[in-house]
């Protein structure tokens, strides 16, 4: 629990602008909305110019794999950007959990998934907590079956990298994702659009035995993240929600002088600051290595989970009427954060987690 | 686009400050080297401190400090602390070097600086601060204490209130109008005011816990000489707001520990007090201990940002939070005792040293709370302040800003 840097490094902020200006460019809001009427041609070329052209999909995978051996802070950075322009990209389940899950293993697939040639994606309901139980599927002679539900970064996954229940715990084995049926699911979240997998005597691959510390650890490296992107949709919907009520007029007067919006937002602007804080301190414990980083990942989903639904509900109500239109962007916001709040464990699972941390237990039963 | 497979090591301004903490370290060990803590008199030794410009590092050379980052004091005091060197008991003069100091370094003369920041640094002269009028609380700019020009001094007229440590002050920072005929803005002009003088009167004020932290003071004819006037006249406002600026990051801005500050009590309590769990009580307790960790890193966050320049409005957001959180604790800590929050500890009147919020038991910590959101900025000026000064926001209409003070309805 030292002092540990919660704002930026140059190169950090070199990151952002390189990520930033690549998103102005190839992530246009209209394309995004496109997505709900189930266009998804935004999907695939974004995600190999940031995955492969931007070097992205590497960014966690060590050096010696071929990639950009970066950490948990940087990748938090290009989260914060991917939230901010409700990027539809598998980053965080691919380039983090999924990646973090191979780098574990030392997997042969680690050099493809560096080049972004390979995305993967991590089998469990993406309402997973890192501590709840985890159900695997059959595997019978390296042949799964089983059928996972809710899972998200499969329709864009090359592999999928499927928990299995065995008689000596949970083990993970590499599918192609042509051996199994992906069905997708029209989702809350359309920018992380869910899938339905059943395996049906699929060929796997077995990547890790012993498998269930590095599935939670990839889990909780999942959720430490989010809150990254989280912030990155809540400090969107601040400075948008700003910008509007400095020019909307009613009354004769600009909306965001009227005081009662005025408190609001400043009460918005003290959550999102905090936000940044937590986020920031999930990352660098995580990147540290720092013992404190369970503890750091539970507050900052805690806390950034119903931030960014605060942040997307206040945002809907302050821009009146033309909040509620499928036209504004504003509902994208809201529709990721209402999903995110849920995304690996809900802020309550987070808190009730942190109470055996923190040594706060509840009831005795 | 360049592929980002540089995204490691940053780079100068990590070797910078490791270079200017090794600095700091090695003067550090050098002074204590010539100056046993152990055999030189504390006020002796403060003094010696200071000289060798240890004593705040982030202040310029000759003013008791070494021109360096504001980083690098925790690891000087801590420094100091374990070579069992005296303090300058920075708990009874909060004011002094939260707030007067840092102004008197951004406004005061050379003289003034020379005068007043040692005694101030090493304790031997304590400060109040002479800003809130029984007319003057959120709207500190319709202050009405009255400065007369006479001769080379000032003649001052008028109430104070809310003044901690009047009754140990030696001196008083102080905002007095010294012309009503300008709008309120213009016509303020802020001095540097001896407590001594037979012109000031300090009476305790009684508050909601029972006990009188604060005290009234009232100016009659209290003779103030030019050169401790700190500005220029009429320039009051802007030095006043530098000085808050100062009180807010000064009472948003120090818990560091995990549990530090109202959360430890409250948890400390949860734990010692299993029969009274309830769910629900848990559940607030959760949440609330998520808040109190978020705003300690938020704090963290602003002191690493603040390390790097001046204090600026932002320190509001966290007083804001810092405000509600302290509040809901403290609230929930009497629910959770039941029946033992029913009784309080002592109602008699007296006038605490120093006040210590997460202090004395627990219907006195709900009820200090209370002025968190009201003390150094109520709640509802600091939104507008960071809706204004950081959003930039419309500021509130205003009848009040462009005619001549005295003309104002009061």
């Amino acid at each position: 629990m030292s002092d540990l840097d919660l704002l930026y490094t140059d190169v950090e902020e070199d990151l952002r602008t390189t990520v930033r200006d690549l998103l102005a460019d190839r992530c246009d809001p209209g394309a995004v909305n496109s997505l709900y009427d189930g266009d998804r041609s935004l999907v695939e070329p974004l995600w190999k110019a940031l995955a492969a052209d931007l070097g992205l999909a590497g960014l966690l995978v060590p050096e010696q794999y071929g990639g950009a051996g970066a950490s948990a802070r940087e990748a938090a950075v290009v989260l914060e950007e991917l939230g901010r322009a409700v990027a539809p990209v598998p980053f965080l389940t691919s380039a983090v959990v999924a990646t973090t899950l191979l780098v574990a293993a030392g997997d042969e697939l680690l050099p493809r998934v560096a080049a972004g040639e390979c995305t993967a994606a991590l089998l469990v309901p993406l309402s997973t907590a890192p501590h709840a139980p985890i159900t695997g599927v059959e595997a019978v002679d390296g042949r799964l079956t089983g059928t996972i539900t809710s899972v998200a970064g499969t329709l864009e996954a090359d592999v999928l990298l499927v928990p299995v229940s065995t008689p000596h715990g949970l083990a993970v084995y590499a599918v192609s994702a042509t051996e199994a049926e992906i069905a997708p699911v029209v989702s809350l979240d359309m920018t992380r659009q869910l899938a339905d997998i059943r395996l049906d005597n699929a060929a796997g691959r077995l990547v890790l035995a012993d498998a269930e510390p590095a599935v939670r650890t990839a889990l909780e490296c999942g959720a430490a993240l989010l809150a990254s992107e989280q912030y990155g949709a809540a400090r969107w919907c601040l400075e948008a929600t700003v910008a509007y009520l400095k020019e909307r007029r009613q009354f004769g007067r600009v909306v965001g002088g009227f005081q009662a919006v005025k408190h609001r937002l400043a009460d918005l602007y003290a959550g999102v600051e905090s936000g940044a804080a937590a986020a920031r301190y999930a990352a660098a414990t995580l990147a540290a290595g720092d013992e404190d980083a369970s503890i750091a990942a539970a507050v900052a989903q805690a806390f950034l989970s119903d931030l960014a639904v605060t942040a997307g509900e206040e945002a809907v109500q302050l821009h009146g009427g033309i909040g509620m239109t499928w036209e504004h962007p504003v509902h994208l916001y809201l529709k990721k954060a209402k999903a995110d709040q849920i995304a690996f464990g809900t802020a309550g699972a987070h808190r009730a987690r942190l109470a055996g941390l923190v040594d706060l237990a509840g009831v005795a039963r | 686009m360049e592929r980002c497979h540089h995204v490691v090591a940053p780079a100068s301004q990590e070797r910078e400050d490791q270079l200017s903490s090794e600095t700091v370290h090695a003067r550090v060990v050098e002074f204590l080297g010539t100056h046993d803590p152990s055999t030189l008199e504390p006020l002796e030794f403060l003094r010696a401190r200071y000289d060798a410009g240890l004593a705040w590092v982030a202040y310029p050379e000759g003013l008791g400090g070494l021109g360096l980052s504001r980083s690098l004091q925790p690891e000087v005091d801590r420094l100091f602390a374990e070579a069992g060197a005296p303090s300058n008991r920075p708990e009874v003069n909060g004011i002094g070097l939260g707030m007067a100091a840092p102004t008197i370094l951004a406004f005061g003369t050379d003289a003034q600086k020379q005068r007043f920041l040692r005694p101030l640094w090493t304790g031997e002269e304590i400060w109040c601060q002479l800003f809130s009028e029984p007319g003057a609380g959120s709207d500190l700019a319709n202050v009405g204490t009255r400065a007369v020009r006479d001769g080379d001094g000032w003649v001052v007229n008028g109430q104070k209130v809310w003044t901690s440590g009047a009754h140990t002050a030696r001196f008083a920072i102080l905002v007095a109008r010294t012309d009503p005929d300008v709008p309120k803005h213009f016509g303020l002009t802020y001095f540097l005011c001896d407590m001594s003088d037979p012109g000031v009167e300090v009476r305790p004020l009684r508050q909601i816990t029972g006990e009188a932290e604060f005290n009234e003071v009232f100016l009659t004819d209290v003779r103030i000489p030019d050169s401790q006037r700190l500005g220029a006249e009429g320039e009051g406002w802007k030095v006043a707001n530098a000085t808050l600026n100062n009180e807010r990051v000064s009472i948003g801005g120090h818990a560091s520990a995990r549990e530090d500050g109202m959360i430890g009590v409250v948890a400390r309590t949860w734990r010692d007090h299993p029969a009274q769990r309830t769910p629900e009580l848990h559940d607030r307790l959760l949440r609330l201990w998520v808040d109190a960790e978020v705003a300690r890193l938020t704090g963290q966050r602003l002191r690493q940002k603040l390390a790097l320049g001046q204090p600026g409005p932002e320190g509001s957001a966290m007083k804001l939070s810092f405000a509600r959180i302290a509040q809901q604790l403290s609230g929930l800590e009497l629910e959770l005792l039941g029946e033992e929050g029913l009784r309080y500890s002592d109602w008699t009147m007296v006038r605490p040293d120093k006040v210590d919020m997460t202090g004395r038991d627990a219907g006195y910590r709900y009820l200090r709370a209370k002025g968190n959101s009201i003390e150094g900025g109520t709640s509802e000026i600091l939104r507008n302040i960071v809706a204004e000064r950081v959003l930039g926001l419309p500021a509130e209409p205003r009848t009040d800003k462009n005619r001549p003070w005295k003309e104002l309805d009061r």
